[in-house]
């Protein structure tokens, strides 16, 4: 009998506190998984957020930064632009990302910097206990709307991928799902296309990956994989899962 | 019998700010003080409020910057790393004489540091935090129920003198569940006057600026100057602390919030024990009682100073008392509280005279 | 014959493992763990195919398989 799968070098083979059923453990799976791909992990450097994921700092197993929140893109473009030889990607979160660090991640698009953003949209803030977050769907509940998101009081859900492609320097934006299996490979692909053009000394990449908060969803402790059907349902409908800027693709035309 | 119900600190705030006349509120999530805009979202709508979760701490603090500049009753809360963001917007509130009531709920720093109660934010919450010359009317509950009624002179002294002001509490009064009763009557923000210098419809009266700067060769001064006289009023007036077995004393712990409820204990022991111990602890902190402090000091020779953090209302110890007396310091910095038991330890050595004073001579 | 394999010390018992697999060869044991969930299991001898979903989708890389 032969072992099929190995576990990745690039991510440290230790128990995570991240809850039963959430995406975050699959994404870093498979940025683990690309970057021994790539063979680039001894000049890879990672920009932890504030969310969840600020633990990704142990997790991973190359050298990592946590600092402010929402100021990943800004970290990344100090770390980059001292170091051009190093790989740097900025793992964040929707509220990291979308809420206080708009601007920080605007600009960095802007001025296209070579870096990898992993962006993980749960629709909901997780570390501090299920608040809205600016993805959060209209008529979803959180702790800070509790009858459910309206337009009037906060607006529409962000579309980050939509909205980002408009920016002529980002190179590339693609929004995938880790809800299925399929859809776990398609979002590897995307994540190794990030990371690609980094190497090739292309400019700003982004994925936007929609992902399962069950915790803070709501959903039945007994059956955590039940959060793929708002993934699937609710937030798909919503974000749209495809590519929205491949400047690769468009010289190719 | 008044009505007490058992209340967590950060909703106690957040109802007593209501209660208060708040009719706006800004914020976003940090631990240890979520309980605050989650509160707000759905009770400020109830008495014809308004909630926003803003995007971030700077944009909280500007929205209430705005708020205010209407005459508004209003507030943001946030914790440690969140209050550094706001510096620049408080600055501005006092800048422009804007009252506003501001809450935090201190954690570990320096950093994204850690989510427990801490007192490290003493000096950005009386020393400014932000640029340039202001005061902020600072108030440090022990409790839940003081978290309650707080708001209430917190938002009477901001209006009447013009000043931010702010509750400082830490995650361990955040979080604790303890009996309220309010003991001030609801505010009836109907009856509240609309201040002269606030902006809005203005129905044919003459224009009004709400802002902070004045470019004209001495004219800042002026208007730093005309601040000044409030503040001096304030520290006039508004000075408040509470003592306890003061009278025959030989050590006095000064402390403000769940230090000062160790304290409590830590001098029930050490009276157990035989040692004259008393608590002096102030209430505001800006401005801070050392008037009182230089009176106790003509007979009590011997402070403790009792911080979780790495000394910082020590400072103002020493500086109000001016060499009149020993001052020395139980510090626990990073988080976390220390127990009554260590802080005994420190008095009996003070009064075996084997501790060292703070930043005594090397 | 392929089988998938479960790590009781990393599995947090989410079941997504259950969801994905296209032949419903794994369930959940009856028996808790160290950890306080009650893991996953391949509960059909012979059944596994080896198709890997189990492992794309795990959070905790909690699962082997062999083949």
């Amino acid at each position: 009998m032969q072992l099929l799968n190995k576990k990745p070098e690039a991510l440290l083979d230790v128990p995570t506190h991240y809850c039963p059923g959430c995406g975050h453990g699959i994404v870093h799976r498979l940025v683990a998984e690309v970057i021994d791909e790539l063979g680039i992990r001894n000049r890879t450097i990672g920009v932890a957020p504030v969310g969840c994921a600020v633990f990704s700092d142990t997790y991973f197993n190359c050298d990592m930064i946590q600092g402010p929140h929402g100021r990943g893109p800004a970290e990344a473009t100090g770390i980059k632009r001292t170091i051009p030889g190093a790989i740097v990607f900025s793992y964040q979160g929707d509220g990291d990302l979308a809420s206080i660090g708009m601007a920080e991640i605007v600009h960095a698009a802007i001025r296209s910097e070579h870096i990898t953003v992993i962006f993980i949209n749960n629709a909901i803030y997780g570390m501090t206990g299920g608040q809205m977050a600016p993805t959060t769907l209209i008529g979803q509940k959180a702790t800070t709307c509790v009858d459910g998101r309206t337009v009037a009081q906060a607006g529409y859900p962000i579309k980050m991928s939509e909205m980002l492609s408009t920016i002529d320097g980002a190179v590339y934006i693609e929004r995938t799902s880790v809800h299925s299996a399929p859809n776990v490979m398609k979002t590897k692909a995307a994540i190794k296309k990030a990371f690609q053009n980094q190497v090739d000394g292309k400019g700003f990449s982004l994925v936007e990956i929609l992902s399962m908060c069950p915790t803070n969803w709501g959903t039945k402790a007994s059956n955590p994989a039940e959060a793929t059907k708002f993934v699937a349902e609710g937030m798909m409908p919503v974000f749209p899962l495809g590519v929205y800027k491949d400047a690769d693709a468009a010289d190719k035309k | 019998m008044a009505e007490k119900k058992l209340t967590k600190g950060n909703e106690a705030l957040a109802e007593g700010a209501i209660r208060a006349g708040c009719r706006f509120f800004a914020g976003y999530p940090i631990t240890p003080q979520n309980e605050i805009p989650e509160y707000m979202s759905w009770r400020l709508p109830q008495v014809g409020g308004a909630f926003v979760q803003s995007e971030s701490e700077v944009s909280a603090i500007n929205m209430v910057y705005g708020a205010a500049a209407t005459g508004v009753r209003c507030m943001t809360s946030s914790s440690s790393p969140g209050m550094s963001l706001k510096q620049e917007g408080i600055s501005y509130c006092a800048g422009a004489d804007l009252p506003v009531f501001l809450g935090n709920v201190m954690r570990g720093g320096p950093g994204l540091g850690n989510i427990a109660g801490a007192q490290g934010d003493y000096w950005q919450a009386t020393r400014g935090g932000g640029h340039g010359d202001y005061r902020t009317f600072v108030m440090a509950p022990n409790g839940v129920n003081e978290m309650a009624n707080f708001p209430h002179k917190c938002f009477e002294v901001a209006f009447k003198y013009r000043i931010p002001s702010m509750v400082l509490a830490d995650g361990i009064i955040g979080q604790m569940m303890e009996p309220v009763e309010f003991t001030n009557p609801e505010v009836d923000v109907t009856k509240l006057p609309v201040p002269d210098w606030a902006i809005g419809i203005n129905n044919g009266r003459a224009k009004r600026i709400v802002k902070s700067y004045d470019l004209r060769d001495g004219f800042l001064e002026i208007m730093v100057n005309e601040r000044v006289k409030r503040y001096n009023m304030i520290e006039q007036n508004e000075v408040q602390y509470e003592e306890k077995m003061l009278e025959d004393a030989d050590i006095v712990i000064v402390a403000y919030g769940t230090a000062a409820r160790i304290s409590v204990a830590a001098m029930k022991l050490a009276r157990e024990k035989g040692l004259k111990v008393g608590l002096f602890r102030p209430i505001t902190l800006w401005p801070f009682p050392k008037a009182r402090l230089v009176e106790l000091s003509k007979r009590v020779k011997n402070f403790l100073v009792v911080e979780m953090s790495l000394g910082q209302m020590v400072e103002d110890v020493q500086l109000s008392l001016n060499g009149r007396s020993n001052v020395y310091l139980h510090a626990k910095p990073g988080a976390g509280v220390m127990t009554a038991d260590e802080v005994y330890k420190t008095m009996e050595s003070i009064s075996k005279k084997g501790a060292k004073e703070y930043a005594a001579a090397k | 014959m392929p089988k998938m394999e479960v790590d009781d010390s990393r599995c947090k018992g989410c079941y997504l493992c259950i969801q994905v697999c296209p032949k419903k060869c794994i369930e959940k044991s009856d028996k808790f763990s160290k950890t306080g969930y009650y893991p996953a299991k391949d509960a059909k001898e012979g059944c596994c195919i080896a198709c890997m979903s189990c492992v794309r989708i795990c959070p905790d890389m909690a699962i082997k398989v062999y083949k």
